[in-house]
């Protein structure tokens, strides 16, 4: 369950929309079944009646369609941010991916979303999904009414939540949270306490699954290169599929050295990776390594910070130590 | 009809592996996957397969022929060997369709000879749905799951495995298992159908129809103002192409090894911006072009040059894998006018 209801996000679009505030709305569509929201734009008080959601499934972060948005028209884009979007909303006005005027931001308080994969784990044929005081009851076709703890369908990056505050917004709607002192290292560091061997295999066994759909790359608010390398025929390392595993260890890899320092750990790319894929534990790496490299980096806490991989100070690691604990890992 | 106990399952596998290369869908992290049976694999009890089995047929990526240089000299290796027999057990009644869809486009002239060798080797042992999902809607497009087409064609109950050849290699593989087997009446496959009929109607999507779609609708739909909200989401990320049974276009891109080429073909996505691309460029310069034309692809071009026959078997992978959820279902329903609500 979330904090503010439906209603009040419904209100507040009206009320901005109707004042000229703003001219559309960025938010959450109905779908065929509970689980199935699409982001969308809203125009007017007739479509945000009919259409608009904000629940437990609207996990889509904004931040990313506002490059496009923005630069449709003139007018001003009313967007919903939940505390992990601020972070890249912040990220992208750093990278002056979007006109900050063109927006009106809107914090929402989130109690963390929930993942239907889970709830797809143990039951089959969801007909509706609905929440009752920390409990979540699936309505199924074959076995009646399926009751989970909330906290258990929560994904990764909800269950280790980095921050409830948000960093950008023009108003907040319900009370601000907290930096939180998550667990999400703890998986990276585990994969750090394995051999070589172990670790080459785990991600071996995870990155095989990969179908190069590209979900990952796309959704993510790092990814907002007019034109990336991969989809284009010139750059010599072109592939809408894998010739072999390394090519598909080459793309993630190189994925995750191009967002290192601007990867907010939004957790986006594991949400949508049909797959199952943990690529939020590839860019937590390197957020922990950055961390303890360079002192506590949170990319997107502010708006125009430099990342510590793009900056130079004399208090910075020497290449050579770096080198000698990577030969440590391995 | 011939039937084997479920405790016998294994049994039965290890039967059909003596003379065929065999495929069962087994549960993996993440979901359930085709996998070699080689003694050890489970069968999933999961609806379908996350990746469709058009794999077997039309595989993600396939080298096509070498070129091998020295000095002035090209050298051309045909990489192809004869695949041997194989058989993929627990196709579901959509997938199966979706070989017909396959066949029309890789079979017709010139014949694909890399498919249809694969496909010539192939036998498919289709199973019947016993619990069909939210986001099925195989019946919207003919397809009866209760009752699958395929080369044998299964059905599960709590207790047996009935199976019936429908087909020349289906009885050829029936009598490699002929010994493990037993004779069946039809009684207990006609209760399941039975039961998966009445199951198939009460399905969220039972009332859905495509009869506002197919040969000849080009110009109803083209212009229509719907697709502009439909893909404005839309990520371009082509997961909905990768995990469908139906979409055949292919790359064929070279592969430069140092002292060679490497010619492969690779899937391709409709959805991407650098589909079809030419020297001019790309003939589809917006998502919401790339988006129309999957689903025009689907819903009125592929009709249109096949007697009428639709390219979506109503499998609804792309229902559960679309990361923006935006999917043919919701496309239909926007522009099928009154028939979908
Ligand atoms: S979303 Fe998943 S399957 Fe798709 S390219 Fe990324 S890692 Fe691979
Ligand atoms: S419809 Fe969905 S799955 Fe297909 S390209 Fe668009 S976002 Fe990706
Ligand atoms: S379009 Fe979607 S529902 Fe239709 S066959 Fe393809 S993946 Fe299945
Ligand atoms: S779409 Fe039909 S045939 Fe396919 S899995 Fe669902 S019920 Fe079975």
């Amino acid at each position: 369950m979330q904090e503010i209801k439906r209603e009040v996000l419904v209100n507040k679009a009206k009320e901005l929309l109707s004042d000229g505030t703003v001219d559309r709305v960025l938010g959450w569509k109905r779908g065929e079944f509970d689980y199935d929201v699409t982001p969308g734009v809203f125009r007017s008080a007739e479509e945000l009646d009919s259409g608009f959601v904000w629940g437990d499934f609207c996990g889509a972060n904004f931040s990313k369609y506002l490059v496009k948005e923005t630069a449709k028209g003139e007018g001003r884009v009313l967007v919903f941010l939940k505390p992990c979007d601020t972070y890249s909303f912040n990220q992208l006005l750093t990278e002056h991916r979007f006109d900050r005027e063109k927006v009106y931001a809107l914090g929402v308080p989130c109690n963390g979303m929930l993942d239907i994969s889970r709830i797809k784990e143990s039951a089959e044929g969801i007909v509706s999904v609905c929440e009752e005081d920390g409990k979540v009851t699936a309505d199924t076709l074959y076995d009646g009414k399926k009751t989970f703890d909330r906290d258990a369908l929560l994904p990764d990056r909800c269950s280790n939540c980095k921050s409830k505050k948000h960093v950008a917004y023009d108003e907040l709607l319900g009370s601000d949270g907290e930096v939180l002192d998550s667990g999400r290292f703890d998986e990276v560091e585990k994969l750090e306490k394995m051999t070589a061997d172990e670790r080459f295999a785990f991600w071996q066994g995870e990155l095989s699954r990969c179908i190069r759909c590209n979900a990952c790359r796309d959704v993510c608010p790092a990814c907002t290169c007019e034109k990336c390398v991969f989809d284009n025929p010139d750059s010599g390392v072109e592939n809408k599929a894998a010739a072999d595993s390394f090519e598909e260890k080459m793309f993630h890899i190189i994925r995750a050295f191009h967002v290192a320092g601007r990867c907010t750990d939004c957790g986006e790319c594991s949400r949508v990776c049909p797959q199952h894929i943990p690529l939020h534990l590839l860019n937590r790496k390197f957020i922990k390594d950055i961390d303890e490299f360079y002192g506590e980096y949170q990319a997107g806490a502010e708006v125009g910070s430099r990342a510590p991989v793009v900056n130079y100070t004399t208090d910075d690691i020497e290449p050579s130590q770096a080198v000698e604990r990577g030969e440590q890992n391995a | 009809m011939r039937k084997i106990s479920l405790d016998r399952l294994d049994a039965l596998f290890a039967a059909i592996s003596k003379a065929y290369t065999l495929y069962i869908p087994t549960d993996t992290k993440a979901g359930a996957k085709f996998e070699k049976w080689h003694g050890e694999e489970r069968l999933s009890d999961a609806l379908n397969t996350v990746r469709s089995p058009k794999d077997f047929f039309f595989p993600q990526t396939e080298n096509l022929m070498d070129f091998k240089v020295e000095g002035k000299n090209i050298e051309v290796i045909d990489t192809r060997s004869e695949c041997g027999d194989f058989a993929v057990f627990g196709v579901r009644a959509c997938d199966v369709k979706s070989f017909d869809i396959l066949d029309r486009v890789f079979l017709s002239d010139p014949v694909d000879s890399y498919y249809k060798n694969r496909r010539e080797h192939g036998v498919i042992i289709s199973l019947a749905c016993t619990k069909p999902a939210e986001t099925c809607f195989c019946h919207t497009f003919g397809i009866d799951a209760a009752s699958p087409e395929g080369d044998v064609v299964c059905h599960k109950t709590e207790d047996a495995l009935y199976m019936e050849a429908r087909s020349e290699k289906g009885e050829k593989l029936m009598s490699a298992v002929s010994d493990i087997t037993e004779d069946a009446d039809s009684a207990a496959v006609d209760a399941q159908k039975k039961l998966i009929e009445d199951r198939l109607a009460k399905l969220p999507l039972a009332e859905l129809s495509a009869d506002a779609f197919g040969d000849g609708k080009t110009s109803e739909f083209f212009n229509a103002p719907e697709w502009s909200e439909l893909s404005e989401a839309c990520l371009g990320c082509g997961t909905c192409t990768f995990v469908c049974p139906t979409c055949q276009c292919y790359d064929i891109k070279d592969f430069n090894t140092g002292h060679g080429v490497k010619r492969f073909r690779c899937w391709d996505s409709c959805m991407y911006s650098d589909f079809t691309k030419m020297s001019a460029g790309q003939p589809r310069l917006t998502q919401l072009e790339r988006f129309r034309q999957r689903f025009m692809h689907k819903l009125v071009y592929y009709p249109t040059n096949n007697d009428g026959l639709f390219s979506c078997v109503g499998c609804g992978r792309c229902v559960a894998k679309c990361p923006i959820h935006m999917n043919i279902v919701k496309v239909m329903k926007k522009l099928g006018g009154s028939k979908n609500g």
